[in-house]
């Protein structure tokens, strides 16, 4: 920062200032410039104390304590983590959860950098128009994409049968226990891909064309332009996709919940973390064990996309 | 690899590449195919919009067994008669909701921009004690998932007794630290501190200097905090359905979701399947209009958050 760069004090501190000598002038100024500078970050701050930190601090407290109709509530300290890493509920959901990542994530990642890669290349009318047409489920609010997909699968009045009879297949059932994974993977799959691809493509519009010049001049092929080259150089793009798909994905709680009424008993009370947290909360009162839940969650979404990105740091340039 | 990643400067419109034209020539095969492909992946992800407009003219008889299938329109056709119905159903409770979720992303999402853009100001150019402390902890909370926050404040909320209230939406949607961040970025590069330099010495208070000075220059991340708040307000799901049990303060995704949940319970349940279809539409139209129309904004505001800081 050039702030010792100016010398000039402000009108109230011309008084006191001009008294002194220039080294505690110039501190003076300093002082009241970074006064300023808290007071712009002020609102925010308070927000973020009030409802960030001392919820947390709040809920942390809370997954110490238990509560039992005999005992009243008791400090128990680590009890609840204790009990939720045996829990088969918890684990189960947690399970799913990172299985759900490591399929979903990249199949997603796959198909927005091709189709980033096929709509920065052709750059004609088709590729500016679905560019629109798949970024448009992202105006779709995830519980209405929700609906509307469940709708789509259920067998009484969605279309699956009439799409697979035309390639000849029998529609698979994507609310039942078997094919609840694949629907759900489709789902986010809509949602987000258009997202990512517009991420991925504001990236490549970004890089100098010069690069590709030269390889092509030297005989490189489409192909190897964008392996060598393009992809490499949008590597950040893709680590920040994928911290924001790991983030989300290991919180998944809508898409579920909105489900659950379609699907029958294919999405049990304990289907995801958060789904877990939540019914713990509200269908069985216990307030101290969710926010167990719910913190052993945050910490590890947290832990692991720190790691993540701190590791990739270097390699990215993020 | 630091010095050749993207700089993504918004004035970059989208055909700023004119030596792109060499892929169009004609006859090239692998063009076909990839138009093919784009084409494919349209259809796919249009496929669900198109359902939802042909679903919407159809009674809940012509839903489950309609003459033409699910994706074309029944002979009855019952678009009016179910709009009717979203008015008359539970005294237009539907028009309730859809008000409620616009209050509640104008009020929260705008609030938070306001917020954004002053912290994301402050840390981009005034040297403070704490400064280097409070951003790192600010990064931080950009990872710490939303949704661990839902029943942190659920319980807080009850011990102060602002849960069923629409303070209880509101306020838990103005923290955006991510905002903060995109804002932090954008003002470091986007205001020269020779220009704020200048206006000091011409006397400008702090203050004038970030309406008049600031303010008009950060005018594209500020419409890009702004969308992105407003969405994912508008988006909320499992803070309003934790924080409220008055129906008639949902906002729509919650209502409708109720909606699913009475019209899926067996037996007794209400058959409401058509005004959850018609529903659905009318809630998402606004929001398609609104990204078609600001496709400027949005395009160069989103790979904002690519940039590295």
């Amino acid at each position: 920062m050039s702030l010792t760069k100016l010398r000039k004090p402000q009108n109230d501190d011309v008084t006191a200032a001009a008294l002194l000598a220039p080294r505690s002038q110039r501190r003076s100024v300093i002082t009241r410039r970074g006064r300023i500078g808290w007071a712009f970050v002020a609102p925010f701050g308070v927000t973020f104390i009030a409802l960030l930190v001392i919820p947390l601090l709040y809920a942390f407290w809370l997954s110490l304590n238990t509560n039992t109709l005999a005992k009243g509530n008791q400090f128990t300290w680590f009890h609840n983590y204790g009990q939720a890493f045996t829990d088969p509920l918890f684990l189960e959901g947690a399970r799913f959860v990172i299985v759900f990542s490591l399929i979903l994530i990249p199949f997603q990642m796959l198909i927005s950098l091709i189709t980033a890669l096929i709509i920065d290349e052709l750059a004609n009318k088709v590729a500016r128009i679905s560019r629109l047409l798949i970024f448009i489920p992202y105006a779709v609010p995830v519980v209405i994409g929700a609906i509307m997909w469940g709708f789509l699968y259920s067998p009484s009045f969605g279309p699956m049968g009439e799409i697979f009879g035309f390639f000849g297949l029998n529609a698979p059932n994507l609310l039942s226990a078997d094919g609840i994974f694949w629907g759900l993977v489709n789902i986010v799959t809509w949602q987000w891909v258009g997202y990512y691809m517009i991420i991925i493509f504001s990236a490549l519009q970004g890089l100098d064309p010069s690069l590709f010049e030269a390889a092509r001049i030297d005989g490189a092929s489409k192909l190897q332009i964008a392996l060598r080259i393009k992809i490499p150089l949008v590597a950040p793009a893709l680590v920040l996709i994928l911290v924001f798909a790991l983030i989300g994905t290991l919180q998944f709680f809508t898409e579920p919940q909105i489900l659950r009424s379609l699907a029958g008993g294919a999405i049990t009370s304990g289907f995801t973390p958060n789904l877990y947290a939540f019914n713990l909360a509200f269908v069985y009162r216990d307030f101290n064990y969710a926010s167990t839940i719910s913190f052993a969650l945050g910490i590890v979404v947290f832990i692991g996309s720190y790691i993540f990105l701190s590791a990739s740091r270097k390699k990215s340039g993020l | 690899m630091t010095s050749t990643t993207p700089r993504t400067i918004p004035q970059r419109t989208r055909s700023s590449r004119p030596n792109k034209s060499h892929s169009q020539g004609a006859g090239d095969k692998r063009s076909i195919g990839r138009n093919v492909v784009l084409i494919g992946l349209s259809i796919y992800f249009l496929l669900p919009m198109w359902w939802l407009v042909v679903a919407s003219t159809k009674s809940n008889r012509g839903l489950f067994s309609g003459t033409a299938g699910p994706l074309w329109f029944d002979q009855d056709f019952n678009l009016v008669d179910n709009f009717l119905e979203l008015f008359s159903q539970s005294n237009g409770i539907y028009w309730q909701w859809l008000g409620n979720s616009l209050l509640y992303a104008a009020v929260g999402g705008g609030g938070a921009t306001v917020l954004a853009v002053l912290a994301g100001y402050g840390f981009a150019k005034y040297a403070f004690r704490g400064r280097t402390v409070a951003f790192a902890l600010l990064l931080g909370s950009v990872m710490v998932p939303v949704t661990a926050l839902v029943l942190p404040t659920f319980v807080l909320f009850s011990a102060v007794g602002l849960n069923n209230t629409i303070w209880a939406v509101i306020l838990p949607s103005l923290l955006t630290p991510f905002g903060v961040y995109l804002m932090r970025v954008y003002a470091q590069d986007a205001i020269p501190d020779e220009l704020l330099d200048a206006a000091r010495i011409d006397g400008a208070g702090e203050a004038r200097i970030f309406f008049t000075v600031a303010l008009p220059l950060l005018k594209p991340a500020v419409a890009t905090v702004l969308l992105l708040s407003l969405v994912s307000t508008w988006n909320n799901y499992f803070l309003p359905l934790a924080v409220l049990s008055d129906p008639k303060l949902f906002p729509i995704t919650v209502g409708l979701g109720q909606w699913l949940q009475l019209s899926a319970a067996s037996g007794a349940g209400q058959q409401l399947w058509n005004l959850i279809v018609t529903g659905a539409l009318v809630s998402i139209i606004p929001l398609i209009i609104a990204f078609i129309s600001l496709q400027r904004y949005w395009q160069a505001g989103l790979s904002l958050g690519s940039v590295k800081s």
